[in-house]
C-alpha cells in the first residue's frame, strides 16, 4: 500500500463514497419514509426534516390501518409470518433434497445425469408467468392452490436449482481423494459424505441456502396467482396499501423496512461466509 | 499360494462402456506374495495407478477378478477391503491437524489413546514431521503434505499398502534417507506394498519385483535385476536403465565361423560363430531383421573398434556421457572417468558380445541376451 499517494487515496475514498450514496440511497430514504405521515412524504419539494412518528409501525403491528376513508384491516403481520414461514421451509426443503442430489451430480455419472442436471436448470429459463396459467389448473385439480404445501413446492422451483447448480460445483472442488482416503480407513460412503463432504462444501451450502432464501423471499408471482389472503407473503402483502383513498407511502415504507430487516440481518450474519464460499474454492491443495 | 497376498488375475479397466470405452489396462495378471514390496513403474498414462485404484476400490473392475488374502474383492467396497493408501495428490483432510489426519487412519481399529500416541509419534519421527504436527495442511509444503499421507497410510495395519507416487515432492537428499527407513519399516512389520511410481530409482531401491506396465500392458514383472539384465522386450530394455539402452536396427547374417550384424546397413560388426551357442545363432540367423540394444556402461572404447564421432563428452561430478555419432544413429557411453576428448574426434567403438540385447523387429520381444537366448 505504500505505493497510493494521498491523491489517489482523495480520489478513492471520493469515488467509493459517491458509490456508497448511489446504492443507499433509495434504503435511507425509505428508511426515512418510514416515520413519516403521507402528508410530509407528499409535500413538494421534498424535505429531510420532520417530525417522526411510529404511526406507520403502529398501524402495521396492530392491523389497524386509518385512511382518510376510514379504518381498514391489513393483515402485514401474518403476511410477514407467511414470508418468513414459506421462505424456510423452502430452503430448508430444497437443502434436504438438492444437497444430496448435488453431491451425486458431482460424484457419479451416470446415464443421463447431465441431462437430469440440466432440466432442473432449465427451470429456471422459463419466465413464470408462462408457467403459472398450467400451474394454476394443475393444482386446482389436484387441491394444492392455496395450501402451504403447494407454495412451497413451488418455490422449489426457484431454491431447489439454485442451491443443486452452486452446491455440485462445490463438491466437484473437494478433490476425490480426500473422499476416498477416508472410505479407505474403513468408513462407509455414507459416513464420508457425512463427515467430509458435507463439512468441506459447508461455506458454499450456506451459501447457496442464504442465496435461495432471499430469491424466495423477494417471490410475488407465484405467491400472488397461487394463495390467498391469509396464505400471501409480504411481497404480495404489500398491494393491499394501494387503498381506495390513495396509495399510503408512509405504511409502505414501514412495511418494506420490516419486510427487509429479517433477509438483511441474516445477509449481514451469513457475510463472511458468503465471501470465503463464494470467491474461495472449497478446498485447497 | 497360501503366502499370496494379492492375486491380480486377467484384469481389464475400460473408461466408458467395456470394449468400447477407454481401454486403460489390458488383461493384467500378477500375484504379490505377503511381505512383498512391488512396484508398478512406468510413464504417465500408461495404467498404473488405473491398476492401483482397481485394488483399492475406487474403480470398478471391468473384467477378471482381485483377491486378497484368499477372499475376491474386486466387487467389494473399499471400506470392506482393508487396504491401505498414500495418495499422490496427499488428500489430506483440511480441518484436520498433520496429527490428528495420521491418528485418524486408527480411528477404526479402537486403539488406546496412548497407543495411537505412540505410533503417531514413531511415524512421525520416522518421516521427520514431528515439528508440523500441530501445523495444518494448507500451512505446510508439498512435501511435508505428502510425508503426513505418507505417515497415514504407514500407520494402519492393512493387509495391503498402496502409495501412489509417495514421494514425488521430497527433495532428493530426504529422498533418500526415507527410502530406507521406510524399506525397513515395510520389511520389519511384514507389512505388503505396492508402490506406484515413475522414477526407476525409487522402484529399484525399494521394490523387491518390478511390474513394467506401458499402454496398459504389464511388459514385465521380475526382480530390478533381472529387469535390468534380462529385458523380455524392448520397452522395457529402452524404458529401465539410466541413460536409456543404446538401439539400432540390424541385419543378421552368417556362415560357420562368423556372425555378422549390419547397423543400419552401413556399419558392420563381426563375431566369431562360436561367441554365440548354436540354439542363440539358430534364433538369430532365423529373425534376420533385429533391433541390437546395448547398454551404455557395456560400450568399451577401444583402438581398433568401429569408428564413431564424438558429439557430446559431459563430465557430470561422478561419470562421464560420451555421446557418439554411429552408424546412423547416436551411442552413448557412460564411463567412470573424465574422458579427454574433444568433439569431433574419432573414436573405436567395441561391442561385447556379452553384452548385446537382441529384440525381434516386428514384435519387440527378446531373443537373446548376451550369449543366452532369452
Amino acid at each position: 500500500m505504500e505505493t497510493t499517494s494521498p491523491l489517489e487515496r482523495i480520489f478513492r475514498f471520493v469515488a467509493l463514497s459517491l458509490v456508497v450514496l448511489f446504492f443507499m440511497f433509495p434504503i435511507v430514504w425509505i428508511f426515512l419514509m418510514s416515520f413519516q405521515t403521507n402528508e410530509t412524504i407528499l409535500t413538494i419539494p421534498p424535505t429531510i426534516v420532520f417530525s417522526p412518528t411510529l404511526s406507520n409501525y403502529a398501524a402495521l403491528i396492530t392491523g389497524k390501518l386509518t385512511t382518510s376513508a376510514g379504518t381498514l384491516d391489513i393483515a402485514f403481520m401474518r403476511n410477514l409470518m407467511n414470508s418468513v414461514f414459506l421462505s424456510v421451509t423452502s430452503v430448508a426443503l430444497s437443502l434436504v433434497l438438492g444437497v444430496p442430489a448435488a453431491y451425486a451430480f458431482a460424484r457419479h455419472k451416470f446415464r443421463g445425469s447431465e441431462d437430469i442436471a440440466f432440466t432442473l436448470l432449465s427451470f429456471r429459463f422459463a419466465p413464470p408467468l408462462l408457467v403459472l396459467l398450467p400451474l394454476t389448473q394443475y393444482f386446482q385439480w389436484l387441491g394444492l392452490s392455496d395450501t402451504y404445501v403447494g407454495l412451497i413446492w413451488v418455490y422449489q422451483l426457484i431454491c431447489l436449482p439454485l442451491i443443486l447448480w452452486i452446491v455440485r460445483g462445490y463438491f466437484e472442488d473437494i478433490s476425490a481423494d480426500v473422499e476416498y482416503a477416508y472410505r479407505i480407513a474403513g468408513h462407509s460412503w455414507f459416513a464420508t459424505f457425512r463427515k467430509i463432504a458435507l463439512p468441506l462444501a459447508g461455506p458454499g451450502i450456506a451459501a447457496a441456502g442464504l442465496l435461495a432464501f432471499i430469491f424466495a423471499w423477494n417471490n410475488f408471482v407465484f405467491a400472488l396467482v397461487l394463495a390467498s389472503a391469509d396464505k400471501q407473503p409480504v411481497t404480495v402483502g404489500a398491494l393491499a396499501f394501494v387503498t381506495s383513498s390513495g396509495i399510503q407511502y408512509g405504511q409502505i415504507a414501514a412495511a418494506i423496512v420490516l419486510s427487509v430487516t429479517p433477509t438483511l440481518a441474516l445477509a449481514l450474519y451469513a457475510q463472511r461466509y458468503l465471501v470465503e464460499g463464494l470467491s474461495l474454492g472449497a478446498v485447497k491443495g | 499360494m497360501s503366502d499370496t497376498a494379492l492375486l491380480i488375475k486377467n484384469v481389464d479397466k475400460f473408461y466408458g462402456p467395456i470394449d468400447h470405452g477407454v481401454h486403460a489396462v489390458r488383461n493384467i495378471s500378477m500375484d504379490i506374495r505377503k511381505g512383498e514390496i512391488i512396484a508398478l513403474l512406468g510413464s504417465s498414462g500408461c495404467g498404473k495407478t488405473s491398476t492401483l485404484r482397481m485394488v483399492a476400490g475406487f474403480e470398478a473392475v471391468s473384467r477378471g477378478t482381485i483377491s486378497l488374502k484368499g477372499r475376491e474383492v474386486h466387487t467389494l467396497p473399499p471400506v470392506r477391503r482393508n487396504v491401505a493408501m498414500a495418495f499422490e495428490g496427499y488428500s489430506l483432510y483440511p480441518p484436520l491437524t498433520v496429527k490428528e489426519n495420521i491418528a485418524f487412519a486408527l480411528k477404526s481399529s479402537r486403539l488406546s489413546q496412548s497407543v495411537v500416541e505412540e505410533k503417531v509419534a514413531y511415524i512421525a519421527r520416522l518421516l521427520e514431521i514431528e515439528d508440523i504436527l500441530h501445523r495444518y495442511p494448507s500451512s505446510i509444503s508439498g512435501g511435508q503434505q505428502q510425508r503426513a499421507s505418507l505417515g497415514r497410510a504407514l500407520i494402519r495395519d492393512a493387509d495391503l499398502h498402496l502409495l501412489d507416487e509417495p514421494m514425488g515432492q521430497l527433495e532428493p537428499q530426504l529422498r533418500a534417507v526415507l527410502r530406507g527407513r521406510i524399506k525397513h519399516y515395510i520389511k520389519e512389520r511384514g507389512l505388503t506394498a505396492i508402490l506406484v511410481t515413475h522414477d526407476q530409482t525409487e522402484a529399484n531401491a525399494l521394490a523387491d519385483r518390478i511390474a513394467v506396465m506401458e499402454g496398459g500392458e504389464l511388459q514385465q514383472y521380475d526382480t530390478p535385476q533381472k529387469i535390468k539384465e534380462r529385458p523380455a522386450n524392448l520397452f522395457t530394455g529402452t524404458f529401465v536403465g539410466e541413460p536409456p539402452m543404446n538401439v539400432f536396427e540390424a541385419e543378421i547374417s552368417g556362415d560357420d565361423d562368423r556372425m555378422v550384424f549390419a547397423l543400419n546397413g552401413d556399419v558392420r560388426l563381426e563375431y566369431r560363430t562360436a561367441d554365440f551357442q548354436p540354439d542363440v545363432r539358430k534364433a538369430l540367423l532365423q529373425r534376420r531383421r533385429v533391433v541390437v540394444g546395448i547398454r551404455p556402461y557395456s560400450v568399451r572404447r577401444v583402438a581398433n573398434g568401429v569408428p564413431a564421432r564424438v558429439a557430446v563428452n559431459q563430465w557430470l561430478g561422478d561419470q562421464t556421457h560420451i555421446a557418439a555419432d554411429f552408424a546412423g544413429g547416436t551411442m552413448v557411453l557412460v564411463e567412470h572417468d573424465r574422458a579427454d576428448l574433444a568433439l569431433g574426434e574419432t573414436i573405436g567403438i567395441r561391442l561385447d558380445p556379452d553384452s548385446l540385447h537382441v529384440f525381434d523387429a516386428a514384435s519387440g520381444a527378446a531373443v537373446s541376451h548376451g550369449r543366452e537366448l532369452a
